[in-house]
Parts: C-alpha cells; structure tokens; sequence
C-alpha cells in the first residue's frame, strides 16, 4: 500500500475543459489496489471521460457495492457524492437514489463478483428498469479480495492461480445484458483507454441504463498463462468489433464521411455515436443479429470488444414511471406528502 | 560501476543513448548547467540530513569555495532549475550552499592534505585568484611544489577586489583561501609578473595564468581627463577594498548596469553617496546585473535610470559638475534608438562599470604564446594550453570575463592538463566521465530519498536593516536562512538525479504508471519520429531542450514507452505503481575526472 500522496504539482501547461478544471481536479484518493490492477486504469479511463465531458465534480453520485472494483469510486472524483452499499445491493440503492433526484450523474462501479454472482437479481432488475446510470463492470474472472477463487465469470478452462482448471460455464454480462432488454451493451479492456474513454463518454450520455463490461486483468491472481483474462491474454484474443467514436453535442462538426461502414446513431442529448464497424452488416441497434455475432465469434474463443449494442428510443425508469420531471428532492413537501385527505381519497379509489 | 541501461534503449532518438553519462546527467538540470557540475541534489540531501560538513565537503570537491560562491554565485543552476518548471521560482540552490558553509563547523580533517613526499614537479601559477586557486587545489595534494605569484597583498584576486565585504566578509573569503594556501603553496605576495619571459626561466615544469581581466574598460568622451573624479569601477573597487578609498562626494553617477555596476553603486551608498544613480543605454530587461542584485541595490534606494546615452563629462575650472546625456527612444525590440533629447545631470564622481577584458602587457610576444587580434592569447578550450606547450591559461584571462565558477571550472580542467603535461601525457587525453546508477528502493513504499512532493515556495532570504547595513562598510545584507527556512528550502529540491529507469522487456502494459503520474510525463504508444512523438504524449512535449526517453518496443503490443523528462517531479510514483519493477527510482552519481583521480578503465 503506497504511503506516497501523489504531488500536488500539476504540469505547467494542462489543459482545462469547459469548466476550468484540470483532470487532477476529478481525481480520488490514492489506490490501495495492487500495484498494476486493471481497475486503477479503468479509474483513469473514467476520471478521463468525465473531465472531457466537463462534468461538474459536485453533479455526479458514485456507487458501489463490495469487492476489489468496488473499492475504486474512491479513487476518482473526491468532490462528488458517493454511497457504498452492501454486497451485490449497489442496483437498489442506485435505484432509489435516482428515484429521489433525477438531475445527478450516476455511475456504478461493480465486479464480477458483486454483480455477477450475490447481485446478479439486483443487476437484473436494474437492467429491466432502464435506470439512467453507468453501470461498469470491472471483469477479472476472479475473486481477488479472498485470494483468487474462480467467479461467476471465469471461462470454461481457464486455470486459477494454482492450476486447476474451472468446468463451471461462465456468466457473460453482456448476452446477459442483450436477453434482458438492456439498451446499451459494450465490452472494452482496462488496457485500451482509446476505446474505453469514448464508449464511456457516450455511455454518460445515454438516456438509460448504459452496461459496460471491462476485461480488468487481476494483476496478483489471474494475470498468469492459464488465464483467460491476464494482459496478454486479452491482448492476443480481443477483437475490436467496431470502432466508436463519441461525437458530443457541443462540438459536433458535420463532415463528409463517405465511407459506407459508418454509422450515425444520434442519442438522446443531441450528441452522436459514430460506428465504424469492422465487418460492413454489424448492425448495432439490432438485437437479433447481434447476439448471433457473438454467438459466432464465441466458439472461436475471440472477445469482441466495442459498443456493440445500442438502443437510443426505449423510455428510461422516469418515462417508464412518468414521474416528475422536477427531482423528487426538490419538490415543496406539501406536494410531495399532500397529507391524510389526499392518501384517503387515493385509498377509497381502490375500494 | 552500476548497472548500465546500456542498449536496452535504441538510439534512433539523438538524445537517449543512456549508456552516456551525458543523458542522466542532463536530467539533473542544475548539475548539467553548473560549469563546474557540482552534485547540487547531493548536497542539499545532505543539509536536509543536518550534514553540514558532509554537504559542505560535496560541494567543495567541484566548486572549491563554496562559502564564497553561497553568496556571490552567478547561479546558473537555478534558471535551470525543474521546480522553476513546475511553479515559479526554482530552489534557492546558492543560499543552501551557503547554509552548509556557515554551519560546517571543523572541516579540517577531511580537507585535501600535501603529500609527505613532492613529486618533484614543479608549477608556477600567475595570480592568486579562483582559477589559479582551484589548481593549486588539485595539484598540491599530488606532489606539486606550487608558486603562486600575486600582485597584491593578500591572495583572492577578485573575490577580495571587486566583490564588497556586504556582500563577502573578508573572514568568509580567508578561510577558504587558507586552506588551500596551508597545504604548503609557496605564495608571494607583491609580486607582479612584470617578465613572463624572465618567469619561465626559472624552469618550471608548467606555468599556470589565471591573472583574471584586470583591465576596467574606459569611455573616451570629452572632458573624461579633465578630472580626478572619474573612477574606472573595478579599480575603484579594489582601492576600497585595500582601504586607499573610505568616501565619495554624495551624488554620484554610475555608468553600465551590469553586476559591477551594482558593487559600485552600493558601495557608493556606503561611502556617503546619497543621490546614486545607475544610468543604462537601455531599457529594463536588457541590463547585465542579476535581477536579484538589481533588486538589492533599489532596495537601497539607488535610482535606475534607463535610456541614458553618455555624451561628454561637465567640468569647469578642474571640478566635476556632471555629465551630459543623450535620452534614447528605442524601438520594440531595444535594437535601433534615436536621441529625444540631451540631459545634464549632476554630479561629485563618476564611475565607469561598463565591463572589463583581459590585458597582458608583460607577456612578451616572442615567446611563442601566440595572441589574436583582439590581443586575447589562443587557448585550446578543452586542455587551456596556449600555443606554448607546458603554458596554461584559465579563468578570465583565458576567455574574458566571466564568474567565479567559470574560474573553478577552468582550473580543475588545466590542472588535469597540468598533470598530463608533468606525466608525459598529452594534454588532450581527457579520462572520460562516469556514471553510477543505484537503485534506492528499501521495500515497499520504501525510497531510500524523501520522494514527498512539497508544495512549499521559495522562502524569502532575510537583510539587515537598512540603519543597520549602512552603518559600517562591511556588515553583510544578507542574514542567511534560518534553520526552519533550510528545511523547507531543501525540501523543495525534487532530486532530479533519483532517476527514473525503465527495463521494457518487464513490461506487462498495465497503464500503472501513466495512471498514476501526476505530471502527465508517460506515454504508451505506436513508435515514429521525435518530432512527430512529441506532439502525441500525454502532455505535448513542446520544451526540445528536454528529451524523451524512448523504450525500444514492449513485448505485448511492440507500442514505445516514452517519457518527456520535462516536468518530471521524480516521485517515483511510476516505480511505486510498477508491478513488475520495469520502472526503478535509481540515484545517478556523475563521476567527474579531476587531475590525479584519473580512472585508467
């Protein structure tokens, strides 16, 4: 654990986004995650995405639950609000707190462990829902924190530290995600931070529950050559699906893009999502033939990486509900209790 | 020697074959600036420790006197300085040396000492001052039987003449004087070199000039001889530092603005000068003085007038009245002026400080020593060696003026050349520079260097009173820091010769490192030209005095790791993040070749 504070000097020349803060201003504590955790630069991508996005500090709520990647919202953004919850619970606290106030950013940092395995109903339920969050996943396939047992997300074959094989089938946030209705699905790699940065920044812009899965190598127990998710590993046998770019809203440019691969999908705040896909049919708005994709692509043990599903139209938990457009906070509390008289005559509706 | 980085670096990049001591070296900006490379993050690691003596002695064996240079240094190191990178004002490096020298305490048992047995060579040097000082320094200790010739009657040269005793007390230069002088250098006094002609008959082995630039340049304008008022400043300088000059009228005029100017115009103000001004040719930001000694003498009260053009001196019936002067309008870039106007200005004395050259009437010229055209002996820049074997030249009698540390340097230089030359090596064998690399790695978290980044500012050096320093002529301004202030200076020192070191093959391509550094000083990406590189970094590497340190290609995805060393605050963050130790904090020792210490390997 390094006793170091990291200085407090700041290079001469950074840049300021919209805001005027540097990226150290959307910086957390210290990691006391090991040395070369992929989580760590996942927390980077992530302090990245918001800074570029300009995000105000105070306007975003961090969430978590137990385990190695849910230790890291501690490490970005010190000024912004933060909860963590118990284990496999963070959806449900996630869930109330947007129901409350519908004005913040929301960014839940999960693992395998916490969202795959003990949380995997509350995962579920949040993906029905369409909640307006990030929900990232930082994947290692192990459970780091109790010393390297194989997780819900372990492949088939692939060994533990101490070489034995896992013969149990893995769970696969993303088909997870698909079958369930989610709207926007991706997979990337905590060592690719230029596809990561953008499918996060897009991610922050969608309207509704955006589902990232992040290959996050275990650098202490599942960072070996019978692994299937160590650096190296993932660097030989990750394919970049499509190439995404997020075009924000602000700073669109309309350029000629001729290229017949490219695809535009507009999302909900004005901003654009560029596809350029690798093979020239990937639809990314259809379902159907993206899951036959990846069905395809898994039996030649290949890891497709990219924003790979989207899903721009479907209404998120407030439209769903039709709740106020007003925070629930904000409301004056005689309209948010209007008392006895009121909750009678709603109870004599049901007689 | 420590482990090399050697070819783990390609060297498509001109600037990071790291196998040369020149790249680490460069790194440690205040060294690479320092002519003499003195080991400044050494040193004020050691005062941070409280090891004056040592800290003291570190300094010495580079810079020779560092008590005088503490306070009089022209500080090369500290525009160079990387803190002055990161915020404003680099670390007060001068002010720190002084504070090893003030607190040193007995230093007399780890002074170099003069053999029991002479070597039976025999060296002649030509003036007492820093150059012939510093290879009295280097030679004594090996053998030589040294001859020191001074004209005047106490050693130092321009130390004692032309810098005043408020700025170097006279007990401050004696002491390190005497230590060299009392390793047995036979030195006389009152003796000026009237025949070098005569001086190399005696047989000396080899014959050392370092007789400075004695020689105060003069302004030939009308009425300059039609008074004794008009002083040549380093003239008048010397005369008040031998007590032949205890006063000046009380308006006095100085002519130039560079450091000597300074010297003048407040020791005018000692003197009894109480309307001084210092007239310039140009405007601010085009003088010669040191800020920090503009500073000092305006907070004296002393007048800086630009854009004053001298024109003729005012004298009626044999007494000074002023000086007549064109005011100059200059364009932007201070190149071309045109005279607005011609001003007459008061005064009781004049001093000219418009610099200085170099002047040797008693070398004659059949010697086969030969001159330029400007009268300026050819010397070979590296060796010192005039064109007469066995003769050596350095300080500013060999390149004009200079500072102090420009002297030493020299010196230690031609004392290597001496040494070859009295061994019958040629002068231009030069022992190589060497370097030690040592990791400083004690376990986890564990630096053997505080690595703690303190965002403290420069601190403030303390002066006498006004009443007070002008009391007596030689009541030093400058109080030195205290022990509080000493810390927080010594902590701003980012130990730039803790070096980062990058094995590529440990790679694993985790981003750790990149992630963590607070200074946006690494980069992992696809390989090309320095040029092009440095517009994609984490941070554009836009200053080309500092360079990049490429890897060759990394074992997962054949990227470079690239660092700009630029702003680098070497907190060994990278090496602590690192989980496979390709990235190491290692302690650069450069190892400067001084005459007698010669490595043969």
């Amino acid at each position: 654990m390094p006793s170091i504070t990291k200085p407090l000097a700041t290079h001469p020349t950074a840049q300021r986004n919209q805001l005027g803060l540097t990226i150290r201003d959307y910086e957390g504590s210290m990691s006391t995650l090991c040395a070369g955790c992929g989580h760590d630069s996942i927390t980077a991508a992530i302090v990245r995405a918001l800074w570029e996005q300009s995000t105000p500090p105070h306007r975003i709520a961090k969430l978590s639950g137990i385990g190695c990647s849910s230790k890291t919202p501690t490490y970005f953004v010190n000024g912004a609000h933060g909860f963590n919850s118990a284990h496999g619970r963070m959806p449900a606290i996630a869930a109330g707190a947007i129901a409350a106030n519908c004005d913040l950013t929301y960014i839940g940092v999960s693992g395998d462990g916490d969202s795959l395995s003990i949380g995997l109903g509350q995962l579920s339920h949040a993906i029905r829902r369409n909640l307006k969050m990030v929900y990232v996943i930082e994947n290692n396939g192990v459970y780091g924190l109790t010393k390297g047992q194989f997780s819900a997300s372990a492949d088939l074959g692939s060994k533990s530290k101490r070489g034995e094989a896992n013969r149990m089938a893995p769970i696969d946030p993303v088909r997870l995600g698909l079958s369930l209705g989610a709207t926007f699905v991706a997979r990337s790699f905590s060592g690719d931070k230029e596809q990561l940065v953008p499918i996060l920044r897009a991610a922050l812009s969608h309207r509704g529950f955006a589902l990232i899965d992040v290959i996050s190598p275990c650098v202490t127990f599942n960072d070996h050559n019978g692994s299937t998710k160590s650096y190296l590993h993932t660097r030989r046998y990750s394919r970049q699906l499509v190439e995404s770019d997020f075009v924000p809203h602000a700073d669109e440019i309309v350029a000629d893009i001729t290229s017949a691969g490219t695809t535009a999908v507009k999302m909900h705040d004005g901003s654009t999502v560029m596809f350029r896909s690798v093979p020239a049919d990937y639809d990314p708005t259809d379902r159907a033939k993206v899951s036959a994709y990846l069905d395809q692509h898994q039996k030649d043990g290949q890891i497709l990486t990219g924003l790979l599903y989207i899903d721009g139209e479907s209404p998120d938990v407030h439209e769903m509900n039709r709740t106020s457009a007003t925070p629930l906070r904000e409301l004056d509390y005689s309209k948010l209790c209007p008392g006895s008289a009121a909750l009678d005559a709603l109870q004599e509706d049901y007689r | 020697m420590g482990p090399r980085a050697g070819p783990l670096w390609r060297g498509t990049l001109k600037t990071n074959d790291v196998s040369h001591p020149d790249y680490f070296h460069k790194v440690v900006d205040c060294q690479w600036a320092c002519p003499a490379h003195t080991n400044v993050p050494e040193y004020i690691r050691l005062i941070a420790q409280g090891r004056y003596a040592d800290a003291y002695m570190k300094n010495r064996e580079s810079n020779v006197f560092p008590a005088v240079l503490g306070r009089t240094c022209d500080r090369p190191c500290e525009p160079a300085c990387r803190r002055g990178r990161i915020e404003e004002q680099p670390v007060a490096i001068c002010r720190l040396k002084r504070v090893a020298a003030d607190l040193k305490g007995d230093i007399s048992d780890m002074l170099p000492k003069a053999p029991e047995q002479n070597n039976g060579k025999r060296v002649a040097l030509v003036g007492a001052g820093p150059a012939s000082l510093t290879v009295a320094n280097d030679l004594r200790p090996l053998g030589y039987e040294v001859t020191i010739f001074e004209k005047q009657s106490k050693p130092g040269g321009l130390m004692r003449t032309n810098i005043p005793s408020f700025r170097l007390p006279e007990s401050v230069l004696d002491e390190e004087v005497a230590n060299i002088i009392n390793m047995g250098i036979d030195i006389r006094y009152d003796s000026p070199v009237t025949s070098f002609k005569s001086l190399l008959a005696e047989g000396y082995d080899a014959v050392f000039v370092g007789s400075g630039a004695p020689r105060g340049k003069d302004l030939d304008i009308p009425g300059r001889h039609d008074s004794d008022r008009i002083h040549i400043g380093i003239d008048w300088l010397e005369s008040v530092a031998f007590n032949h000059i205890d006063s000046i009228g009380s308006r006095v005029l100085i002519i130039g603005v560079g450091n000597t100017a300074m010297d003048c115009c407040r020791t005018s103000r000692r003197l009894g000068g109480t309307e001084i001004k210092v007239m310039a040719r140009r405007p601010r930001g085009y003088f010669k003085a040191s800020p920090w000694e503009l500073d000092d003498a305006e907070e004296e009260g002393i007048d800086i007038v630009i854009n004053h053009a001298p024109k003729r001196f005012v004298v009626e019936n044999g007494v000074l009245k002023g000086m007549e002067f064109d005011r100059l309008e200059w364009d932007a870039e201070a190149r071309k002026s045109k005279t607005v106007e011609t001003v007459f200005i008061a005064a009781d004395d004049v001093i000219l400080a418009i610099g200085q050259e170099n002047a040797f009437p008693w070398i004659e010229r059949d010697l086969g020593i030969e001159f330029d055209q400007w009268e300026v002996p050819i010397v070979d820049e590296t060796t010192f060696e005039s064109t007469r074997k066995s003769v050596f030249f350095g300080g500013d009698a060999a390149f004009g003026p200079k500072n102090i540390i420009w002297a030493v340097a020299q010196g230690h230089e031609a004392a290597i050349s001496i040494h070859n030359h009295c061994q019958g090596v040629p002068a231009t064998d030069r022992p190589p520079q060497g370097m030690n690399l040592i990791s400083q790695k004690m376990g986890i978290s564990e630096w053997s260097y505080h690595n703690d980044y303190n965002p403290a500012h420069r601190q403030k050096m303390k002066h006498v009173d006004l009443e007070e320093r002008f009391r007596q002529l030689n009541v030093e301004v400058e109080v030195g820091f205290n022990l509080e202030q000493t810390a927080r200076e010594a902590q701003r020192c980012l130990n730039c010769d803790i070096e980062t070191v990058f094995v590529p093959k440990k790679c694993i391509e985790c981003d750790a490192c990149i992630d963590i550094c607070p200074v946006q000083c690494l980069t992992i990406t696809r390989d090309s030209e320095e040029a092009e590189l440095r517009t994609r970094l984490s941070a554009p590497a836009t200053n080309l005095d500092q360079a990049l340190y490429a890897s060759e290609a990394l074992p997962q995805t054949k990227r470079v790791m690239v660092k700009d060393e630029d702003v680098c605050v070497h907190c060994g963050l990278c090496a602590e993040r690192c989980p496979t130790a390709a990235w190491d904090m290692q302690k650069f020792n450069l190892l400067i070749q001084y005459a007698g210490t010669s490595c043969t390997t």
